[in-house]
């Protein structure tokens, strides 16, 4: 237990990389925000689809559901650059640090949340000014949940791309993990009316207590019980850190 | 448990390395002392570079065992991660960082004392000559300026164990005297172990106490620069004309001929001395250079090929 502070530091200094970086990279910041931002205010005003709650439009539904999309795919997508690392650079650099592995993932895992909670605040304030007015403890709690919602997305994205070696696989991740776990996630629609079988994929997709949880906090109202989503939040924390923590265990220099 | 057993620094047995089809590092038993500096030289795709990334646990072996610092490789990686530095032959920075932060950053990961560690990175960035570009972005740095950081950032933690792999590749002169000096010093006040691939032959020859010459995997000759050259050999003697290597039959201080475009090249002990009769032999001789064996003589014979070439399995 001696090593601890060692073992802190070694977090803290990969987790301030990807803080400079990510302020550095200011294109990107913006960039990660036009498709949420199209799907809140296109398809949210132009679908006029439905909304199970009273007194809500399709617009101010679908937001907690956007809110949790740009989380996903930042989170993801930035596990996902780790195969940049593992090709170009910098990812040997830390292997041959004298950290475990462990230490290592976690200081990648902190370092996508950051990038997933800053970008889920810019959008929670967006969304608060032009499409949901929302009081300073609603924000303030959404605000806090992106942050375990950020860690389990981090989580995954990481622990697949340890098992990955081309960019190719990038795509794959993307047409069969992202999109999926969003699109039956239930950000656009209300699980609580879906057929079995799409509830059934709901039920195994961490994204959609996420979106639900959101709901609860904005709304106070959900497709599932408020219990199941937060004990599916914390479920899902500790399994995505296990399988994060253990697939970077085997992580090996490749070319 | 192992450290009282070995005073060495590194220790290898049958340690291989297969990638598909090709034997990468073919059972390499090797033990190198503390305070040593050894070079591995050897071709294009002889395994340095594989045998390295063993050493400094990055990839597993398929056979054999390693100790470096009296760590098992495999089951204590951890262990010896922490006793090493390591400088890799490909590229290895943070492109979107400053050199400084590079630095800063590999001083938090590998744990030096934070009060050290401005000092240190001021001393390093001198050494290599970073310091007026310290705060520039790396991905702006040309070839060598890169090499030069990488160096720097491998040696600041001052590691017991050293892996350098082709330091000085695209260094221009000044820079590699620099890098030579600061590694002897190393050598000098902090007894580090050094293990180190190169290209340069002079570069081995001035730096290591021992070398050995790697080709297909294998060990194919160690010992030190001086054991290495008598073996090949005293001293050479190029001739140029039309010479027929039949003259010097019979000289048993002759130890080999070697034709080449314009003459003759002789492996001759004690030139000197018998540069008198290597003449008589050759009447027709037009010019005539006798110099020491060196390094570079050293692998032509036992890499056996006159340019390192693509040497696969
Ligand atoms: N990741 C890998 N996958 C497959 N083959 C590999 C891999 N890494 C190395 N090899 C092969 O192993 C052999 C040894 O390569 P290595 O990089 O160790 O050579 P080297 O001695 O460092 O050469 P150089 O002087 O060019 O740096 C080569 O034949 C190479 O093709
Ligand atoms: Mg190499």
């Amino acid at each position: 237990m001696n090593m601890m502070p060692a073992d802190l530091r070694a977090v803290y200094a990969l987790l301030l990389r990807e803080i400079k970086i990510y302020f550095r990279e200011k294109e990107r910041i913006i960039s990660i925000l036009v498709s949420p931002l199209l799907f809140l205010f296109v398809m949210g005003r132009g679908l006029s689809g439905h909304s199970p709650i009273a007194g809500i439009n399709y617009q101010q539904f679908i937001f907690p559901g956007i809110l949790c999309m740009v989380i996903l795919f930042t989170a993801i997508t930035y596990g996902l650059y780790i195969i940049w690392d593992k090709r170009l650079d910098f990812l040997k650099e830390v292997l041959a640090a004298p950290i475990s592995r462990g230490t290592l993932f976690f200081g990648k895992s902190l370092g996508g949340m950051v990038g997933a909670v800053m970008e889920s605040l810019i959008l929670l304030v967006i969304g608060a000014i032009f499409v949901l007015p929302l009081g300073p403890a609603k924000i303030l709690t959404a605000f806090i949940l992106s942050v375990p919602f950020s860690f389990i997305m981090a989580n995954i994205g990481l622990s697949i791309v340890a098992r990955m070696n081309s960019m190719e696989g990038f795509g794959l991740v993307m047409s069969f993990l992202t999109w999926p776990m969003f699109i039956f996630g239930g950000a656009l629609f209300d699980l609580s009316k879906a057929g079995p079988w799409l509830r059934l994929a709901a039920y195994l997709d961490p994204f959609a207590y996420c979106v639900d949880l959101m709901r609860w906090v904005m709304f106070g109202w959900g497709a599932f019980p408020l219990t199941l989503d937060l004990t599916a939040v914390v479920f899902f924390c500790l399994v995505s850190a296990a399988w994060g923590v253990f697939s970077f265990g085997s992580l090996q220099q490749t070319r | 448990m192992s450290r009282l057993l070995t005073l060495s620094a590194i220790e290898t047995n049958g340690l291989a390395k297969q990638f598909g089809k090709i034997m990468a590092v073919d059972r390499i038993d090797l033990t190198v002392s503390k305070g040593e500096v050894f070079a591995l030289l050897g071709p294009n795709g002889a395994g340095k570079t594989t045998f390295i990334n063993m050493l400094c646990t990055l990839i597993k072996p398929t056979g054999g065992w390693a100790r470096v610092a009296g760590h098992d490789i495999v089951h204590e990686s951890l262990a010896v991660r922490k006793n090493i530095g390591i400088v890799f032959q490909e590229p290895s920075l943070d492109d979107l960082l400053t050199a400084r932060e590079n630095l800063c950053l590999h001083c938090m990961l590998y744990g030096v004392p934070q009060p050290e560690t401005g000092a240190r990175i001021e001393r390093m960035l001198a050494i290599v000559g970073l310091d007026a570009r310290a705060d520039d972005l790396v991905r702006t740095y040309s070839g060598g300026m890169r090499r030069r950081l990488e160096i720097a950032r491998g040696l600041i933690h001052t590691p017991r164990i050293l892996f350098l792999d082709e330091p000085t590749l695209g260094l221009d002169p000044a820079s590699r005297q620099a890098v030579w000096s600061y590694i002897q010093e190393l050598k000098a006040a902090a007894k580090t172990t050094i293990v180190l691939t190169t290209h340069y032959m002079e570069e081995a020859d001035r730096l290591s106490d021992r070398v050995a010459i790697i080709a297909n995997g294998r060990i194919k000759e160690i010992g030190t620069c001086e054991e290495l050259k008598n073996k090949v050999g005293g001293d050479m003697v190029i001739l140029k004309g039309r010479i027929e290597p039949e003259a010097f039959a019979g000289l048993d201080f002759v130890k080999e001929t070697l034709r080449e475009q314009s003459g003759l090249r002789l492996t001759v002990r004690e030139a000197p001395r018998h540069l008198k009769t290597i003449l008589d032999r050759c009447p027709q001789v037009e010019e005539v250079r006798v110099r020491r064996v060196t390094l570079d003589d050293v692998f032509l014979k036992f890499t056996g090929s006159p340019m390192p070439g693509e040497n696969s399995g």
